[in-house]
C-alpha cells in the first residue's frame, strides 16, 4: 500500500505520520504542498501542525496551496484521504468535509488522552476497530470545537458520517468527556462517499503500548485491509 | 481605493475569546459592559484603476472565497477612502 504525507509549511506530525505508515508496512512518501501531481497512492494524509501558523482560521490558507485541487481530484475519484488535526481542519476549510472547527470553549490548548467511541465501523478507516470499547487516543489542539449547523448534523446523523465521539472509558458519549465544546461530541466525521476522513485525534501518536496505547493502530489496518480487498476485486475484474 | 472587511461571528456562534476578555473587564470594574464579541478587520488597498462597483464585487468574492467562512462567518464590506 503506497500512502503520501502531504508537508505544509508549519505542519509538525509529518514525520510522525511517515514513522507510523511505514510502521505499519506502507510504503511512504512526503509530498510538499508546491507539487501539483499525486501519482498512484492507495492513500493520502494531511498531518496535523499549523500550516501557515494558522493565520487567518486554521486551515484557509493550505486550501490554496498548489497540491490541493489534486488532493480534491483524488478524493472525488475515490481515493482514500486522511485528515488528522489541521489536516482536518484543511478538509472543511476546502469543503471536502462539512462544517467548521472553531476555537476550544475553554480557550485552552488541549493535549490529553481521550477516549473515542466509534459510532461508525462500516467505513475503511474503522473495520478492524473493536465494537466493544473506546479508542484510546491522543489530541492536542487549541481550536478544534467542531460545529455544523442543526439541518447539517441531521444529515451527518442520518448518513452515519459521524465515524468518533468523544466518551468517557466505559464508552459512554458525555458533556463531561468533551475537551473542547465540539457539537455532539464529535471527534471525526466521514464524506458522503465514506472515502475521506478528518479527525482532532492523533492516530499516529498512538501505535507502540509503550508510549500509552496502540489503538491507532486500528484506523491504518482498517485502511490497509480495504486496500487488499479493493486490489482483489480489481484483480478478479481484470482476470 | 482602501476598503475595510469586517468579520464577525455568526451570532449563535459562542465566543469563548469575547467571553474571556467580557470577565477581565468585570474584574477592571467595568460594570455596564453586558457582553463581548470579538471579530476580526481586514484593511484592503486596491488597484485605483478599478471603478468603485468593480471594487465592491471583487472584494465581496474575496471575502466569500476567503477572508470570511460562510458556515461560521459574517461579513460586513466597508469603502473606507475613495481615490480622488
Amino acid at each position: 500500500m503506497k500512502s503520501a504525507v502531504i508537508v505544509f509549511p508549519g505542519s509538525n506530525c509529518d514525520h510522525d505520520m511517515f514513522y507510523a505508515l511505514q510502521v505499519m508496512g506502507m510504503d511512504v512518501e512526503f509530498v510538499w504542498h508546491k507539487e501539483k501531481r499525486l501519482d498512484n497512492y492507495d492513500l493520502v494524509v494531511l498531518p496535523g501542525g499549523f500550516s501557515y501558523g494558522d493565520y487567518l482560521r486554521a486551515g484557509a490558507i493550505a486550501r490554496f496551496s498548489p497540491i490541493m485541487p489534486a488532493i480534491v481530484e483524488f478524493a472525488r475519484n475515490g481515493g482514500a484521504v486522511l485528515g488528522i488535526c489541521n489536516g482536518f481542519q484543511v478538509l472543511v476549510e476546502s469543503h471536502l468535509l462539512p462544517g467548521a472547527l472553531l476555537r476550544n470553549e475553554g480557550l485552552r490548548f488541549r493535549c490529553q488522552w481521550v477516549y473515542l467511541k466509534v459510532e461508525n465501523s462500516n467505513t475503511i478507516f474503522t473495520s478492524q476497530a473493536p465494537n466493544t470499547r473506546p479508542l484510546k487516543i491522543p489530541i492536542a489542539h487549541g481550536e478544534g470545537r467542531y460545529f455544523i449547523d442543526e439541518a447539517g448534523l441531521q444529515q451527518l446523523i442520518r448518513n452515519q458520517q459521524i465515524v468518533f465521539r468523544y466518551a468517557n472509558a466505559e464508552n459512554e458519549v458525555v458533556a463531561s468527556a468533551n475537551p473542547n465544546g465540539s457539537l455532539y461530541n464529535i471527534a471525526g466525521i466521514i464524506n458522503e462517499n465514506g472515502n475521506v476522513l478528518g479527525m482532532m485525534p492523533h492516530p499516529e501518536r498512538a501505535i507502540e503500548l509503550l508510549l500509552g496505547s496502540d489503538d491507532g493502530r486500528y484506523i491504518f489496518e482498517s485502511l490497509i485491509a480495504s486496500s487488499k480487498e479493493k486490489k482483489n476485486v480489481h484483480s478478479v475484474v481484470d482476470g | 481605493m482602501k476598503v475595510a472587511v469586517k468579520v464577525r461571528l455568526k451570532k449563535s456562534i459562542l465566543d469563548p475569546q469575547g467571553k474571556t476578555v467580557h470577565n477581565a473587564l468585570l474584574h477592571l470594574g467595568f460594570h455596564d459592559i453586558k457582553d463581548v464579541r470579538i471579530g476580526k478587520l481586514i484593511e484592503l488597498t486596491i488597484d485605483d484603476s478599478k471603478s468603485r462597483d468593480e471594487v465592491l464585487q471583487m472584494v465581496e468574492e474575496a471575502s466569500h472565497s476567503l477572508l470570511a467562512n460562510p458556515v461560521i462567518e459574517d461579513f460586513e464590506i466597508e469603502v473606507e477612502e475613495e481615490d480622488q
